[in-house]
């Protein structure tokens, strides 16, 4: 058995059990890190010796008796954490000189936990994108082929350097963040296990902002018992972020083991929609077979606005955004391109800094809050979001969690889906309304493709509910017994 | 609705975003494909509906008005493209 096969579980055994040390897992992990990052590009920035330093910290910790289980576990951080010291790009070219003072709360709490960083993930620039080909710092490839096939596919997005790495096992785990599907859909289209929690659950204090109604950090890793560890250490209440929910972090592994006897699991009517991949669609009837046999009980449901989802989604958060990107003006951080007065100063730093789908989004954001369309467009779109919000809540007064698929297909080739923005979106289109709601969900790598690649289930649970998520989730799991391993990774 | 040229040059004036003629063309077919494609929300019925803005099921907090923070000029100046002293530098705005 190879130092790579070991799940952030396994390494927390053997690392206290010192049938490895810390600054073995790290030194290996970094090494693999160097001879595939320039083939993936998983890393915007890696910090070979920050970790190494973290590792023989860790080791001194787990001597004296003060070891977490993720303490010595080296992990890849999503460049849209702020990490003191560390730089931090978003993956745009506006943050090629930013380093922050200060760390974010998520990274912060993994620090204190003994986690290793090995670097900064690459993204889609500012988590816009579902395919990370939007990153400033050139794209990321999928570690999976297609079988007979050498052609290059996307990891998904937009937390595709996370997912990349984790999956050729550059990293053990990594943290992604979530506002339309950027963990699930990516977690799908590389055979990982990843959960985007309740919004509230981790806090967005330090992560630059997207859309600040739907952003929301999560972990990403090989199982799903390895999620619950690290959102263990993710999650809790942090009074610097206002809609931080001031709530009890449960020990999240404890519902691994509960099975799905009794459960009522939903499955919307409205996923099964017209066109849908026939595999995506047998997955998925695989998937609540495996429920069934083991006890839970299946429903079917409506979710009526499903629909309106995406077209919610793209009003909602390029609207946020427009007002979150407005702060990147070349004053006070970031790229300056000089012009002749402070607005031409404005518009051209931001027109060399930000990439062409960043641009479109602003946009778009701004049109529709601007005088005379707001009505039409943003509240319009906030009303139906109320909608969107209501149909979970009538669904989850009959069913305790809710199986789809995470994504309509399997990871794509790079280039593919180019044609305009909205086929792009599409690839969102189960994802979205979970974060439109809030509620937890979590894509679990359920089986391979016709070609060989992986695709992954989503289940959804009730606010605040991770743990019947991670429960149903688990079984999934088990049932899959998903094994198959991506052709470009760390042996 | 169709946005035309004159109306992608004002939104991109509003972003503060400078954007040649070239650009323009394209993002009017993008940024129209988009807004084509959000027009399916007028099928919706929202009488009645209240909108809503947060992701969060609860109020916003509040805290006491109190100090909690501060005294980190040279944090905040750190990635300064441009400083005069504790001040931010910026070219000539009133002559």
């Amino acid at each position: 058995m190879s130092i790579f096969d070991l799940s952030v579980a396994g390494a927390a055994k053997a690392l206290k059990a010192k049938e490895i040390s810390a600054v073995e897992l790290t030194t290996a992990y970094n090494a693999a890190v160097a001879e595939l990052n320039p083939r993936l590009n998983a890393f915007i920035t890696t910090t070979p010796e920050l970790a190494l330093g973290q590792a023989k910290a860790a080791d001194a910790r787990i001597a004296d008796g003060s070891a977490t289980p993720l303490t010595g576990v080296p992990i890849a951080m999503k460049d849209l954490f702020c990490t003191e010291g560390v730089r931090t790009t978003a993956a745009s070219k506006i943050l090629e000189p930013f380093i922050p003072p200060y760390e974010s709360t998520v990274s912060g709490k993994l620090k204190e936990a003994g986690a290793v960083m090995l670097g900064k993930a690459n993204l889609d620039e500012f988590a816009m994108g579902s395919s990370n080909i939007t990153s400033g710092y050139g794209s990321v490839e999928n570690p999976w082929k297609r079988q007979g096939s050498d052609a290059k596919l996307v990891p998904g997005g937009s937390s595709g350097g996370s997912a990349a790495a984790v999956a050729a096992r550059i990293a053990l785990a990594a943290t992604g963040t979530d506002t339309g599907g950027s963990i699930r859909q990516p977690a799908a289209f590389t055979g990982l296990a990843g959960i985007k929690p309740t919004y509230g659950r981790c806090s967005r204090w330090g992560v630059v902002a997207f859309a600040s109604s739907l952003d929301q950090p999560g972990p990403m890793a090989r199982n799903v018992e390895d999620n619950a560890l690290l959102l263990n250490a993710m999650a809790g209440f942090d009074e610097k972020d206002s809609t931080s929910a001031e709530r009890e972090v449960p020990d999240f592994t404890a519902a691994l083991s509960r099975g799905v006897k009794g459960l009522k699991i939903g499955i919307p009517a409205e996923y099964r929609l017209e066109g849908t991949n026939p595999e995506i669609l047998a997955l998925w009837d695989k998937g609540i077979e495996w429920l069934k046999a083991q006890g839970a009980e299946i429903i079917d449901i409506s979710l009526p606005h499903t629909k309106y989802g995406l077209p919610v989604y793209y009003i909602v958060a390029p609207a946020e955004a427009s007002s979150n990107l407005a702060r990147y003006d070349g004053v006070r951080y970031g790229k300056r391109v000089d012009g002749e007065d402070l607005i031409d100063l404005y518009e051209r730093t931001r027109a060399e800094g930000f990439g062409a789908e960043v641009k479109r989004r602003i946009m778009i954001g701004t049109y529709v809050l601007s005088h005379g369309y707001y009505d039409a467009y943003y509240l319009k779109a906030q009303k139906v979001r109320n909608l969107i919000l209501k149909d979970f809540t009538d669904a989850f007064a009959k069913v305790d969690a809710i199986l789809t698929p995470t994504a309509p297909s399997a990871a794509f080739g790079l280039g593919e889906k180019m044609d305009d923005p909205v086929t792009m979106y599409l690839n969102d289109v189960f994802t979205v309304p979970a974060s439109l709601a809030g509620v937890p969900a979590m894509s679990v790598p359920a089986g391979l493709s016709a070609d060989g690649l992986p695709l992954g289930l989503q289940v959804i649970g009730k606010h605040f509910d991770e743990e019947t998520v991670f429960a149903v989730s688990a079984a999934i799991e088990t049932a899959a017994n998903f094994t198959a391993l991506p052709e470009v990774r760390a042996k | 609705m169709s946005l035309d040229a004159a109306t992608v040059r004002r939104i991109a004036k509003l972003a503060r975003i400078r954007v040649n003629d070239e650009e323009v063309s394209t993002l009017q077919n993008e940024l129209n494909a988009i807004l084509g494609y959000v027009e399916q929300l007028g099928e919706v019925n929202v009488e009645g509906v209240e909108p809503l803005s947060g992701g969060a099921q609860m109020a916003l907090r509040q805290r006491e008005d109190k100090l909690t923070d501060g005294d980190m000029a040279e944090k905040i100046l750190a990635n300064a493209p441009d400083r005069i002293g504790n001040f931010f530098a910026v070219p000539k705005v009133v002559e």
